[in-house]
Formats: C-alpha cells, sequence, structure tokens
C-alpha cells in the first residue's frame, strides 16, 4: 500500500504564529529586500514576490527624466511597504536631511539609517551614526540603524530607542556572509529591540546562519540583485530565512566532540560467535556499536 | 531669474513657487521631495513658497537603493 506523500502546511501557517514586530507593525515575512542592483524593474519586481518580502528599501536620488517606469509603482503592486534609506551619507547633518526628505516623499516616518564612514569598506561610523539615530527618534522617526556587529554600539543604539538594530555580517555587498557570529549572538542577548542582520549575505546559508544564531530578521539586497537568476536565489532566501527560524525556534542539539549512537544497543542480536571463538574482528565489535 | 536645479542652472518666472517648478517639470509630485538651500520643503507648503534667484533646487525621488 502506497502512503500519502508528506506534506507541508502553507507558507502561511508556518509564519503567522511567529510575526516579527518592529515600531508597533507586525511582519509575516522576516525577509526583508534591498532594491538595489537588479538589472531591471520587471526582474526586480518579480525577485520581490518571490522573496515574499513585505518590508524593501529604496533610496532617494535625483529624479532622472529619463527613467521609464517607476520603482514605487513596482513596491505598491507587490504589497510591501516602503524603507527609505540614507545610503551614501557621511554625517549625521546630511542623514538627518536626507531621512526628512524621505518622509515627505514616501509619506513613511520609517527610515533605514546608514552613515558610513570609510568608501572602501562602507562601514558605519557609529559616532555620527548614534548622533544621528538621536536626533530621529526625537523627530518620532521609526529609525532602523545599520551598524557595525559591536554590541555596546548596538546597545546605544537600542537605549536611545531606536525600532531595531541592524548590525552587519560583512561589508555591503561583500557576499562574505557573517565574519563573526558571537558578536551577533552577543547583540541577540543585549537587546530588547529585533536584531536584523543587514549586509554581507552571499547565498542561502548565510541568511539561515543568521536566524539560527537568533536574528529576528535578514536585510538583503545584492545577494539576490546581482545574483545570475535573481528570482531563483530570492525564493531560496525566502526558504532559508524561514528554515533558519523554524531551526532556532525548534532548538538545535548541543555541539560535542565525541559520538553519541542515536541507535540503542538493546536488543541487539548475536550475530558473530563469542569472545574467544572468533578472533579479533569480532571481539572488537563485541565492545562498541554505531 | 535663475535658479539651480538638480545642478544645473534653470530660468525660471519671477514670482515662481516650488508648486510651479514640480509641476513643470515632473509629469506627477507622487513620491517627491523637495530641498531648497539644503532645507527641506515640506510638501503641503509648496504652492506658497516662492523661488529666489540664485536658489539650489533639489527635486528628489525613490530610487533602487540596498
Amino acid at each position: 500500500m502506497t502512503e500519502p506523500a508528506p506534506t507541508s502546511p502553507p507558507p502561511e501557517d508556518r509564519t503567522t504564529d511567529d510575526p516579527l514586530v518592529i515600531g508597533g507593525i507586525s511582519f509575516t515575512s522576516r525577509l526583508i529586500t534591498g532594491t538595489g542592483g537588479a538589472p531591471s524593474l520587471e526582474v526586480l519586481e518579480d525577485a520581490l514576490v518571490a522573496s515574499g518580502t513585505q518590508l524593501t528599501t529604496v533610496a532617494l536620488r535625483r529624479i532622472d527624466p529619463s527613467a521609464s517606469g517607476s520603482l514605487l509603482d513596482v513596491i505598491d503592486r507587490v504589497g510591501a511597504r516602503v524603507l527609505p534609506n540614507t545610503a551614501g551619507c557621511y554625517t549625521a547633518q546630511e542623514a538627518v536631511l536626507t531621512a526628512k526628505l524621505a518622509r515627505d516623499a514616501f509619506e513613511t516616518d520609517w527610515v533605514k539609517l546608514e552613515v558610513i564612514g570609510d568608501d572602501r569598506t562602507l562601514l558605519p561610523d557609529a559616532a555620527e551614526l548614534l548622533d544621528a539615530a538621536e536626533q530621529l527618534v526625537d523627530d518620532g522617526f521609526v529609525v532602523l540603524p545599520y551598524t557595525t556587529d559591536d554590541p555596546v554600539v548596538a546597545r546605544r543604539l537600542a537605549a536611545i530607542g531606536c525600532a531595531a538594530v541592524m548590525p552587519l555580517g560583512s561589508p555591503i555587498g561583500s557576499g562574505s556572509g557573517i565574519r563573526n557570529p558571537y558578536n551577533l549572538a552577543i547583540i541577540r542577548e543585549q537587546v530588547d529591540v529585533p536584531v536584523i542582520l543587514d549586509a554581507g549575505i552571499g547565498t542561502a546559508s548565510d541568511a539561515a546562519l543568521a536566524m539560527e544564531l537568533g536574528c529576528d530578521a535578514v536585510l538583503l539586497a545584492t545577494a539576490v540583485t546581482r545574483a545570475q537568476d535573481p528570482v531563483r536565489m530570492a525564493t531560496a532566501m525566502r526558504l532559508a530565512v524561514e528554515a533558519g527560524r523554524l531551526a532556532r525556534r525548534a532548538g538545535r542539539i548541543p555541539r560535542k566532540l565525541y559520538a553519541e549512537a542515536s541507535t540503542s544497543f538493546d536488543g541487539m542480536p548475536q550475530l558473530v560467535p563469542p569472545v574467544g571463538d572468533g578472533g579479533a574482528t569480532a571481539a572488537s565489535r563485541d565492545d562498541g556499536g554505531s | 531669474m535663475q535658479v539651480t536645479v538638480n545642478g544645473e542652472a534653470t530660468e525660471v518666472d519671477d514670482g515662481a513657487t516650488i508648486a510651479d517648478l514640480v509641476d513643470g517639470h515632473l509629469p506627477s509630485p507622487r513620491g517627491v521631495a523637495v530641498a531648497v538651500n539644503a532645507e527641506v520643503v515640506p510638501r503641503s507648503t509648496w504652492p506658497d513658497v516662492a523661488l529666489h534667484d540664485g536658489d539650489r533646487v533639489e527635486l528628489l525621488t525613490a530610487a533602487q537603493g540596498g
């Protein structure tokens, strides 16, 4: 008799009991996507749909009269919420002004706060970041700061009133994954707001690892938009974030140096001659198993 | 008079407002923000804010970004 194929519950059943809450807004998807780097708006739209994202970043730039199609229309059709960023800002003053312009343009007080301190690594400038975060929180913004993986800076951002902290895994666009998993685990322990792994994701296993370490969400852009097949990679990332989250909640087994048999020795049959009659091979088998 | 719009010298009528400039440059004001001389000009005030000779205007909107 053929057994029915095992069925997995639909995605909504796996995620609705475990929402991500940022600034009082509830999300069933824990994958936040950036829109940068896509070869076209058509590919971007398909990738956003495949990712299942409900929150996606945009930048604020000078109007390009030659641009065809509207990024905001794409995001509307996908049904995601817009998260403006302050990419390219090197000072608190510039980042705060950019956030205020984005608020006026997109009618949202959410901001992915980036204040970069170095043009080669694109690492955050912690001093400028803290300054900008404080000004924006005071002005009523829901601030999601892109930060280093330094637990002390993360704690200070949370103390200022940021709605989440977004430590990097490795430099923006590097695809190098998570260089310091220990720091991420420490940050998760030390702040009460959501921890969102932002930057450095290269492939699906990086995203799953971030979630297994306890991150509440993953933000990625180029890992999908610059993959050879962005739509397929977007699907992979959606599944990886879900899998990592489920694994985290399930509670992994501890790591051990030596083996621990999963099969009981109880009821083991005697299939070789008893010790003394069968030589060394039988004797050693009688001493242990797998 | 002359103002600078996104880095380019642009002639505008005397007494022109931000709203006039946006209407003249863009099919729709949706998703647009305006800064004049590095200050935000809120959307609700566009019809009331007059441009002045030499103003540096930034017309901004959504672009792809991470």
